[in-house]
């Protein structure tokens, strides 16, 4: 046994002698950041206030890790979705936060294509969901090129649903390679109704949003009400490119949106997006990749806009900075800037790359293409960085343990 | 035979230098998944190809062939082609 794993298993005994002698009150639960780079990964061990953070990382330095989460089911399964600039991708899974790591068995990839057709091959896993608490050790994990998988056994094993990833039209909906994002059209923001685990939703980036209500058997388009690109016709799924869709979890008929075109809320069982961005800044506009929702309140949500003008620089708007909070649903937008940089930051927050906690007031996270994580403890009214200097975030997570 | 693994997936083999064997170069890559699980993936992709930057050569002669017949007096060298930054 490595040293390290002896020394926590004694504490983990003490702990559990004096809690049988009386009954204690349950201990603050720190928050943990995970942040996934372009090389690599870090994590970020909060005290119970939230003031100070250990530093522990990097692990795979080198690896393109597109995202790193913890299993809230057991608060114990790391994953990893990662691959480098010469290897194929792969998935890793610790459980022991991050001490060791195992690779899976069967990673996610397409089946073996028949003789004489060029089949699809994995480029690298990009967005990882655990289901919900009556699916413990199921998984779902959304690929480029565009495909979901699933696991039954917490990452160990991965199958391909064929229901998305062959049926012809879904095929043409998530386009090729040369139809997505630049480094490859993204599957994400795959989401599990937390009230029924045979109800799923997932983006792509592009091809739209949809939804399943029999565990992934059929699919049906969720695009009512979202706008497409100027000139190019909303009927067609394959013109949609939701950026970031997250579901609240205090309201699970509640959606929010980050579009390339937008920000939208879904209240169901209504079909129809509203866009509710209009009400933003005419100067920053509703154009951003991150979209994250209150733990609790499900009319507070938050965005970080970026420049979608002209050849769409993707930036933060005239090199300032600042997330946006509504906290009615939409109707009116606040700007949070009190912290961040006040002239020339060029930076870019990607749709995985901010997230909140689930404390009291909220913590807020974000990753930047620069590097920099920063954070809230007050919803966003006053911000400050975590680090810097750490090689481009690709996403953030906050766990709470 | 002796095959040369590249830095990159020393995490799988835990040294630079292993004994592999096959009649061909496939065969010889499943035998390498055998001995050290899931390092074949990192190099071939699902459809059988080779991945972008991983190159294969058998006496110090570069081949794209998996039906490469090898001997077991061959050597083999696995590379990763660097690019980037």
């Amino acid at each position: 046994m490595p040293r390290n794993a002896k020394k926590s298993a004694a504490k983990a005994k003490k702990t559990t002698k004096s809690a049988k002698r009386a009954p204690r009150k349950a201990p603050a639960r720190r928050v943990l950041v995970l942040v996934a780079t372009r090389k690599g990964a870090w994590f970020y061990r909060g005290d119970t206030e939230r003031k100070s953070w250990q530093t522990d990382g990097p692990h795979f330095l080198g690896h393109i890790v597109n995202h790193l989460v913890l299993d809230p089911r057991d608060n114990r399964t790391l994953l990893a979705a990662a691959k480098t600039g010469h290897l194929g991708p792969t998935v890793f899974r610790s459980t022991d936060f991050g001490r060791s790591w195992k690779e899976a068995a069967r990673p996610p990839a397409f089946p073996k294509a028949p003789d004489g057709e060029k089949g699809r091959a994995v480029d690298h896993t990009f967005w990882l969901t655990p289901s919900s608490a009556s699916e413990p050790n199921v998984w779902y994990a959304g690929t480029s090129p565009q495909g979901l998988f699933r696991s039954d056994d917490g990452g160990v094993n991965w199958e391909p649903f064929s229901s998305v990833n062959d049926d012809p039209q879904y095929r043409i909906w998530m386009g090729s390679v040369q139809d997505g994002t630049p480094d490859g059209p993204k599957m994400h923001s795959i989401i599990v109704d937390p009230r029924d685990s045979a109800h799923l939703y997932f983006a792509m980036s592009g091809g739209g949003v949809h939804e399943s209500r029999d565990r992934g058997r059929t699919w049906t388009p969720l695009v009512q009400g979202l706008e497409v690109v100027q000139g190019f016709d909303a009927a067609n799924i394959a013109f949609h490119d939701p950026h970031c869709v997250r579901l609240c979890p205090s309201n699970p008929d509640r959606l929010y949106q980050q579009n390339h075109c937008g920000i939208y809320r879904l209240d169901r069982p209504s079909k129809e997006w509203v866009r509710v961005g209009k009400k933003m800044p005419k100067r920053v506009g509703d154009i951003g990749f991150p979209m994250v929702v209150h733990p609790r309140d499900d009319n507070t949500a938050w965005v970080f806009p970026m420049d979608g003008m002209t050849v769409w620089p993707r930036t933060s708007p005239d090199g300032l900075p600042s997330a946006y909070v509504t906290r009615d649903a939409g109707k009116t937008w606040q700007r949070l800037d009190a912290g961040l940089p006040a002239s020339q930051a060029w930076w870019t927050v990607k749709r995985q790359a901010m997230t909140a906690d689930a404390q009291n007031p909220v913590g807020l996270y974000f990753g930047t293409t620069s590097g920099e994580l920063w954070m809230s403890r007050d919803e966003g009214n006053k911000w400050s960085p975590l680090a810097k200097h750490l090689p481009e975030i690709y996403a953030v997570e906050a766990a709470e343990i | 035979m002796n095959v040369l693994i590249p830095a990159p997936l020393h995490s799988y083999t835990g040294e630079r230098e292993v004994d592999a064997d096959g009649a061909t170069l496939g065969e010889l890559l499943a035998d390498l998944d055998r001995r050290y699980p899931g390092l074949r993936f990192r190099m071939i992709d699902e459809q059988d190809r080779m991945r972008a930057h991983i190159r294969f050569f058998v006496n110090g002669e570069q081949t794209f062939d998996m039906a490469r017949v090898l001997l077991p007096t061959d050597s083999v060298q696995i590379v990763q082609a660097l690019s980037g930054g």
